[in-house]
Formats: structure tokens, C-alpha cells, sequence
């Protein structure tokens, strides 16, 4: 079967990926994180990597694990606030970091899924986020001109797919998943649940498998809880 | 009396119209949501990817995939729907989302908002506030009038890195609610107790004083 993008786990998904890589990871907050790359990438001990994600982890959660081990170089991020060490290497200036407004990182993956080189976005004008960019206005208004990203490779975590790579997210562990699924040049997809062909419905697939590379089975999924608010009943 | 962050979450809700879209920042804004009077019909835009916010969930039924956008557990409603966020800013920047709600470290009398860095100090990301101020067709800002150390947190111009330009309509403190137009704060109404002077003594950027100034009415 050519379309079989089943590998065995997180270790031969992520076999090719080196220092110096450039990374997009999909979650929000801790919510739907590729808990297993991450794991694989800190076991790897690969440095220099670039990490395209909305937050940085918490300081022993997602990517914070990456940072603790000096693994990250730069991070493009929206939002950092949750990460005392992430805070501590950005002051300190070992870790370079680029922040973008969350609207814009979602779109600026969006833009290279869709094979667009750039869009526009007025989120930033008037503040330092626009210094370098271009400005255009349109119908009375300025926007910005930012990129598509350009990422070697994106890694999701979806809640169901099949061994043709189609994904479907839960709730809102959706998040960027789906749009950087659709910006990598390779994209790995770990899943809650691999089901077999067939198994899903055209219907309801979020992402089509044909802008995923490698799919495989997650282990031991702690889908760990930032902020545990309850009612009382 | 200078009223508390209850107090500011209670007056804003007074501001929620029937059948909105409503985006509430972190913070003060998310208790706004509990204050929203019975008989307006109001969804909550969540920008994580969320329409139709429900309350917390009940002890036990916590679910890691459905927070909000301060990472807190919430649950879904009838009608709710999850989006990815490129569609959630799609959204915001089409101006489908009829008001934005936010905190903010200072406010300009023109209009400009800082609240997302503090440079050499605090660094938390603008998140998606930049999104939200740059597209909003109405924004309120919940804030207190002065910072911790007794400095106005409404000024000519913003001493901090902007979040936006010219965007601010209005402004709920603890002391007071303003409008923000004409390069200028108009005192709308003062918090009960609290004296036009004090206001106008804690207020640095330029400030337009009507001849009566109401209480607000908060209950």
C-alpha cells in the first residue's frame, strides 16, 4: 500500500531530524501537544533547533523540557508568560526569541498550506511587531505584510487517524494542529488513536492526509491540565 | 469608595448587548462573563477555538482538550462549535466578534493600548491581544486607574510597547468609566463615593469633564 504512512513510533518518525532543524508544533498551551516527539526530541539531544509553536511549555511540560536541555535556539511564539526558564534564557539573551501575535502565527501557516507566499494582517500596526515589514493599505486601513512560514518539519497531535494520514482533532486540542499539518515540508502526526482504513468518515476529517508524511500510534498520553478550574456542584 | 475587580466586571457586563459575540481577555474580562444580565443572550468567542463558552466544569468531568484561553478547564453549550485558529482570527479580523474585552497596563488618550511587555522585566507575548485590538469594532478596557505604585495608568501617551493604535472606545476602572474619543478621556460616570477630583488628580492624560457626573450604578 503506497499510502501506508504508518511508522512504528516516535523514534522513526523523528529519525531525520538534526541540529539546526526548524520546527512548528502544534497545541495550545499544553492542550494538544505532540507529547511523544517532544519526549523523542529531548532523548535525541539534537540542538539549534528553531520552534515555531504558540507557547513554550511549561517549565517541565511540553517544550519546556526542549529549553531546560538548552536545545532551542529560537522560539516564535505569541504568548511565553507560563515558563520561568524560558523567561531566564530569553533575559539572559541565550535563547533568541521572536514574538508574533497569535492570529498571525495561525495565519502565516495557513498561508503556506494554501501556497501563498504572504498575506496580510492589520495585528501589529503601529507597534514594534511591524518594524522591517512592509505596509500597504487597503481601503483606508494599513496591514502588514507577513511570510508563509517555512519549516522543515510540523508535528501534531491529533486525536484519531488512519494510516493514510487523514486527522481528526477533539475539541479544542484542534488549536494550530491542522495548520501546521499543513506547513511542514514533512509532517508527523501522532495520534490518540490510529484506526484502520475506512474507519473515518470523509466527512468529518479536519486534515486531509495528503499533507501528512509519517502517522503513528502515541504512547501513554498525559494530557496534562495548565489551569484545573472547576464549580462546585 | 474606589469599587474591586467584581465591582469593574459588574459595570462592563451592564455594556454586553443581546445577541453579541463577546471575546473576554484574561483576567478581569473572564469574570465579566459571570455578570452578564440573564436576559441577554450573549455567546463567548474563546480565540483557542471556541464559540458558545460554557461555566467551569464540575469537579471529576474535566477534560485536558477543552480549556479556554487562559488555559483553564470550561465546558461546551448547546449550539457551540470548535474551530482551528486561523478560522478563530479569521473571524476576529472580519469583525464577526462584535466586542473585545481586555486588560491593560496603559491607555492613551488617543486611544493606544500597552499590555504586553514590559521591556527588560516582563516579556509574556502579546498572545492574541494584537489580533483582537487591531480588528475590534469595539473594545473595553478593564483596568485599575493606577498602577501598584500610584501612577496613572491613563496617559497622554503610552510609555510601554503598544499592543495597538487608536483603538480603545472605552475604559472601566476602579474609580471610574471614561470614553475614549477626540484624543481625549471623557468621565462618564465616577465609582459611588469617589470624587471627580480624585479622578481627575489620578488621571494624567487629558481628561473632559462634564458638568454632573453620575455614580455608576452597580448592584
Amino acid at each position: 500500500m503506497p499510502f501506508n504512512k504508518v511508522v512504528l513510533n516516535a523514534k522513526e518518525a523523528c529519525s531525520d531530524i538534526n541540529d539546526g532543524a526548524t520546527l512548528l508544533l502544534g497545541g495550545f498551551g499544553l492542550c494538544g501537544i505532540p507529547e511523544n516527539c517532544i519526549s523523542e526530541l529531548v532523548k535525541k539531544g539534537i540542538k539549534n533547533l528553531t520552534c515555531i509553536s504558540n507557547n513554550a511549555g511549561v517549565d517541565d511540560f511540553g517544550l519546556g523540557l526542549l529549553l531546560y536541555k538548552k536545545q532551542i535556539k529560537k522560539m516564535i511564539s505569541s504568548y511565553v508568560g507560563e515558563n520561568e526558564e524560558f523567561e531566564r534564557q530569553m533575559l539572559s539573551g541565550e535563547l533568541e526569541v521572536e514574538l508574533i501575535p497569535q492570529g498571525t502565527l495561525a495565519t502565516r501557516c495557513l498561508a503556506s498550506g494554501y501556497g501563498m507566499p504572504a498575506v496580510f494582517t492589520p495585528a501589529g500596526v503601529g507597534t514594534e511587531v511591524a518594524s522591517g515589514k512592509e505596509v500597504r493599505n487597503f481601503n483606508g486601513k494599513n496591514y502588514l505584510m507577513e511570510y508563509a512560514f517555512d519549516a522543515d518539519f510540523a508535528i501534531v497531535k491529533a486525536w484519531k487517524g488512519d494510516p493514510m494520514g487523514n486527522l481528526v482533532f477533539r475539541a479544542t486540542s484542534r488549536n494550530f494542529n491542522p495548520l501546521m499539518a499543513m506547513a511542514g515540508k514533512i509532517t508527523i502526526a501522532e495520534v490518540e488513536n490510529l484506526v484502520p482504513l475506512g474507519e473515518l468518515n470523509p466527512d468529518e476529517i479536519h486534515t486531509p492526509g495528503i499533507y501528512v508524511h509519517r502517522i503513528f500510534q502515541g504512547k501513554h498520553f498525559e494530557k496534562r491540565i495548565e489551569q484545573r478550574t472547576v464549580r462546585t456542584r | 469608595m474606589a469599587i474591586d475587580k467584581t465591582g469593574i466586571a459588574k459595570r462592563i457586563a451592564q455594556e454586553v448587548k443581546d445577541a453579541s459575540y463577546v471575546n473576554l481577555g484574561i483576567g478581569i474580562p473572564t469574570l465579566v462573563a459571570n455578570y452578564i444580565p440573564k436576559d441577554r443572550d450573549v455567546v463567548l468567542q474563546s480565540e483557542n477555538g471556541l464559540l458558545g463558552m460554557g461555566p467551569f466544569p464540575y469537579e471529576g468531568e474535566e477534560d485536558a482538550d477543552l480549556i479556554n484561553a487562559g488555559k483553564q478547564t470550561i465546558t461546551t453549550l448547546p449550539g457551540s462549535a470548535f474551530f482551528d485558529s486561523a478560522m478563530s482570527f479569521g473571524m476576529i479580523r472580519a469583525q464577526k466578534v462584535d466586542l473585545t474585552i481586555l486588560g491593560a497596563m496603559e491607555v492613551s488618550e488617543n486611544g493606544d493600548i500597552a499590555n504586553w511587555k514590559v521591556p527588560g522585566k516582563l516579556v509574556k507575548g502579546m498572545g492574541g491581544a494584537m489580533d483582537l485590538v487591531a480588528s475590534a469594532k469595539n473594545i473595553i478596557v478593564a483596568m485599575q486607574h493606577c498602577d501598584k505604585a500610584g501612577n496613572s495608568k491613563l496617559l497622554s501617551r503610552c510609555s510601554l510597547p503598544l499592543t495597538g493604535v487608536r483603538c480603545v472606545k472605552k475604559i472601566v476602572t476602579d474609580l471610574a468609566v471614561l470614553e475614549v474619543r477626540d484624543g481625549a478621556f471623557h468621565l462618564l460616570e465616577r465609582a459611588p463615593g469617589v470624587s471627580v477630583e480624585e479622578i481627575v488628580s489620578k488621571t494624567a492624560g487629558k481628561l473632559v469633564v462634564p458638568a454632573e457626573v453620575p455614580e455608576m450604578n452597580i448592584t
